[in-house]
C-alpha cells in the first residue's frame, strides 16, 4: 500500500505569530517555520501503515522553498521520498486552492491513502484534507483517532463531541488523523544521515498544469481585508486566598452577574 | 430581501443553540432561512424550534443516505438547496463537520469559504487568529459567502419566523456515497453540556494531582450547569479523555465564563480559551501566566477554594 502524508510547514506556535502588513498573509519570516505539529502524527501513522502493510510513504508538501527544512525533517523520521510544490505564484493561496493543488500533485503520484493531520496550527480551518477529497471525488476519512487497514477498505474511528463514529471507504482515501492517535518517533540519527540522500523532487505549478492565474492571493475566493494585533488582554484583580477565596469568586461574579 | 440560509445543527430532536445563534445572525444579514439534512423525520421535531428564532422557511433535506455516510451527503444537499434558494450567504456553526460540510459546500458551488468567524456581515467575517492575538476582517470575494460562525459569537435571540416547509429532494452521487458510517459510539455520558459550545467552562490542570481529583472540577461545573475542561498536562496523563482538552490544539472555546482551575496558562492552552469573555482563575503559583489574563483570580489552594466556591454557588442559589 503506497501512502501519501500531506505535511505544511507553520509559525511556530510558542512564538508571537502575526500577519504581514504589506499584504495581510501569514508572516513567514518574522517567526521560525516549523513542521505542523499535528502532521507528525500523520507522519507517524503513514509510517506504520507502511510497517503493517507494505509499500512507500511519500511526504507531499505545499509551500515556500524554505519547507525544505520540514520535509527534511518528515525524511529523517522514515518517509521514503518527498514531492514538493513551491511555486512563488502560490503564495497568499486560500484553502481550496491550496486543496486544489494537493488534488493535482497528488496525480503525479502512486498512492492507496493520502494521510493529513487534523489541522494546521496557523490557519485553523482544519478543512484541507475534507476539500481535497471533494476535489478528487474519494473517500473522506477524517478526525480519525484510529486507522485500520484491511486490504482496499480503510475503516477509521472519528472523532465526535461524544465519542466516535466508524466510517469505512476503500482506497483511493484520504484520512486526517487527530493529535494522540499514536506516539511520534523521534528521528534517529540514521534517519537524520539518510534523509539528506532521499529524492525531493520539486515541482511548479507549470508542472501540475495549474495556471498561475488560478493560483496566489489575487485569484484566491477570499481575502484578509484588514487585520489587527489584538491589545493583549488586560489582567483584572488577584487576590490571595485568606480563607475565604471561593466566596470572594462568587461575590465577583455575582456582580457580574454570572450567577 | 435576501435570503440566508443557516445549516441547523440538532441531536435527538433539539436544535442545538449554536443554530439559534446563526438564525439570530442571519436577521442582521437579511430574512433567515434554516435547512435541516439529515434522516427522514428529523425536520418534524425542529420545526417550532426555528419558527421561535425567526426562520422564514424551513428546507428540509431528509433520506436514510444522508444520515449513513459521513460529512459529504450534507455538503451535496446544502448544494441543492442553495441552487435552489440563491441566498445571499450560507451559514453554518464551526464544529469540525460543520466546517467540513461548509468546506465541500464552497469548493461545489465555487465560492469562497471563512471559518470561525466571531462576527459577521454582507460580504465577510470578523476571526480572530493566532489564539486571540490578531483580530482579522476578511472577505468573500468569489460566490456565495459560506461562513462558519464560532458557537457563543452572538446572543441568540428569539423572534417569530413563518418557518414554512419547502421540501428539497436530492439523489447522492456515488462520490458522496464513498464513506460509510458503520457504527455511531457515545463515550462521554452524563448530562454536562457540550465543551465546544457551553456558555459556561470549568477547567482543570496539572494542579488537580491525579485523576481521581477530577471530581472537584466536575462537581464546580455542575453547580453552574458547566462544561468541564482541562490542559493537555491533564490529557497527556490520560486523567480524562482527548474530547475535554481545551488549547491550540484541542478545542477551541469563548464561552461566557471560563474557571481556570490549576491551570498555569502555557500558551498552548491560552490559544484556546482567551477570547472568553470572562476569565476566573485559580492557582496556587502567583507567577503563573493564567493570572496575566485573568479578569478574577486568587492565589491559593484548588483544593479549599474551588469545593468553596461550589459550595458558595449551591447556597446562593438556594
Amino acid at each position: 500500500m503506497n501512502i501519501v502524508v500531506l505535511v505544511k510547514q507553520v509559525p511556530d506556535t510558542e512564538a508571537e505569530r502575526t500577519l504581514n502588513p504589506e499584504d495581510n498573509t501569514v508572516d513567514r519570516g518574522a517567526v521560525d517555520p516549523v513542521i505542523n505539529y499535528i502532521d507528525e502524527f500523520a507522519i507517524e501513522e503513514g509510517l506504520r501503515l507502511k510497517e503493517a502493510h507494505g509499500g512507500e510513504v511519500t511526504i507531499l508538501t505545499v509551500g515556500p522553498e524554505r519547507a525544505t527544512e520540514s520535509i527534511r525533517k518528515a525524511l529523517s523520521m522514515g518517509a521514503d521520498k518527498a514531492v514538493h510544490v513551491s511555486d512563488e505564484a502560490l503564495h497568499g493561496s486560500d484553502a481550496i486552492q491550496t486543496a486544489k493543488v494537493i488534488a493535482k500533485a497528488l496525480g503525479t503520484i502512486e498512492w492507496d491513502v493520502a494521510v493529513a493531520g487534523s489541522e494546521a496550527t496557523d490557519s485553523r480551518m482544519a478543512i484541507v484534507p475534507a476539500l481535497v477529497a471533494e476535489a478528487l471525488g474519494v473517500a473522506q476519512l477524517t478526525l480519525a483517532r484510529k486507522v485500520t487497514v484491511d486490504a482496499s477498505t480503510v475503516t477509521i474511528e472519528r472523532v465526535t463531541d461524544t465519542g466516535y463514529e466508524s466510517v469505512q471507504g476503500s482506497t483511493p482515501a484520504v484520512i486526517s488523523v487527530v493529535e494522540k492517535i499514536n506516539d511520534p518517533r523521534y528521528p534517529s540519527f540514521k534517519g537524520i544521515m539518510a534523509a539528506k540522500s532521499k529524492p525531493v523532487t520539486v515541482l511548479a505549478l507549470s508542472d501540475l498544469g495549474i495556471d498561475p492565474g488560478e493560483a496566489g492571493l489575487a485569484n484566491a475566493w477570499t481575502q484578509v481585508v484588514s487585520f489587527e494585533n489584538a491589545p493583549p488582554r488586560a489582567a483584572g484583580q488577584t487576590v490571595k486566598d485568606e480563607g475565604n477565596g471561593g466566596v470572594q469568586i462568587a461575590d465577583y461574579l455575582a456582580s457580574k452577574k454570572l450567577i | 430581501m435576501a435570503e440566508v440560509l443557516v445549516l441547523v445543527d440538532s441531536a435527538e430532536g433539539t436544535v442545538k443553540k449554536s443554530t439559534f445563534e446563526l438564525l439570530t445572525a442571519a436577521r442582521a444579514l437579511g430574512e433567515p432561512s434554516a435547512v435541516v439534512i439529515g434522516a427522514p423525520g428529523t425536520a418534524a421535531a425542529l420545526k417550532d424550534q426555528l419558527a421561535e428564532y425567526g426562520a422564514a422557511k424551513v428546507y428540509v433535506v431528509e433520506s436514510d443516505d444522508i444520515a449513513g455516510y459521513s460529512v459529504a451527503p450534507a455538503a451535496e444537499a446544502l448544494a441543492a438547496v442553495v441552487e435552489q434558494a440563491a441566498p445571499s450567504a450560507v451559514l453554518v456553526s464551526s464544529s469540525p463537520e460543520g466546517k467540513e460540510v461548509a468546506a465541500r459546500l464552497a469548493f461545489k458551488i465555487g465560492s469562497g469559504v471563512l471559518t470561525d468567524a466571531v462576527a459577521v456581515d454582507a460580504d465577510g467575517a470578523t476571526q480572530s487568529i493566532f489564539g486571540g492575538g490578531v483580530t482579522v476582517q476578511a472577505k468573500v470575494s468569489t460566490g456565495v459567502p459560506v461562513i462558519t460562525v464560532r458557537p457563543n459569537s452572538f446572543a441568540p435571540e428569539a423572534s417569530a419566523g413563518a418557518a414554512d416547509e419547502v421540501a428539497v429532494s436530492v439523489t447522492l452521487s456515488d462520490a458522496a456515497k464513498a464513506a460509510k458510517i458503520t457504527d455511531r459510539v457515545v463515550e462521554e455520558k452524563g448530562s454536562r453540556p457540550q465543551l465546544s459550545d457551553a456558555s459556561v467552562v470549568v477547567s482543570g490542570g496539572r494542579g488537580i494531582g491525579k485523576a481521581d481529583n477530577f471530581s472537584i472540577i466536575e462537581d464546580l461545573a455542575d453547580t453552574l450547569g458547566a462544561a468541564v475542561g482541562a490542559s493537555r498536562a491533564v490529557v497527556d496523563a490520560g486523567w480524562v479523555g482527548h474530547q475535554l482538552q481545551v488549547g491550540q490544539t484541542g478545542v477551541t472555546v469563548s464561552p461566557q465564563l471560563y474557571i481556570a482551575v490549576g491551570i498555569s496558562g502555557a500558551i498552548q492552552h491560552r490559544a484556546g480559551m482567551q477570547t472568553s469573555k470572562t476569565i476566573v482563575a485559580i492557582n496556587k503559583d502567583a507567577e503563573a501566566p493564567i493570572f496575566e489574563l485573568a479578569d478574577y483570580g486568587v492565589v491559593g489552594d484548588l483544593f479549599t477554594v474551588a469545593p468553596q466556591l461550589a459550595e458558595e454557588i449551591k447556597k446562593r442559589k438556594g
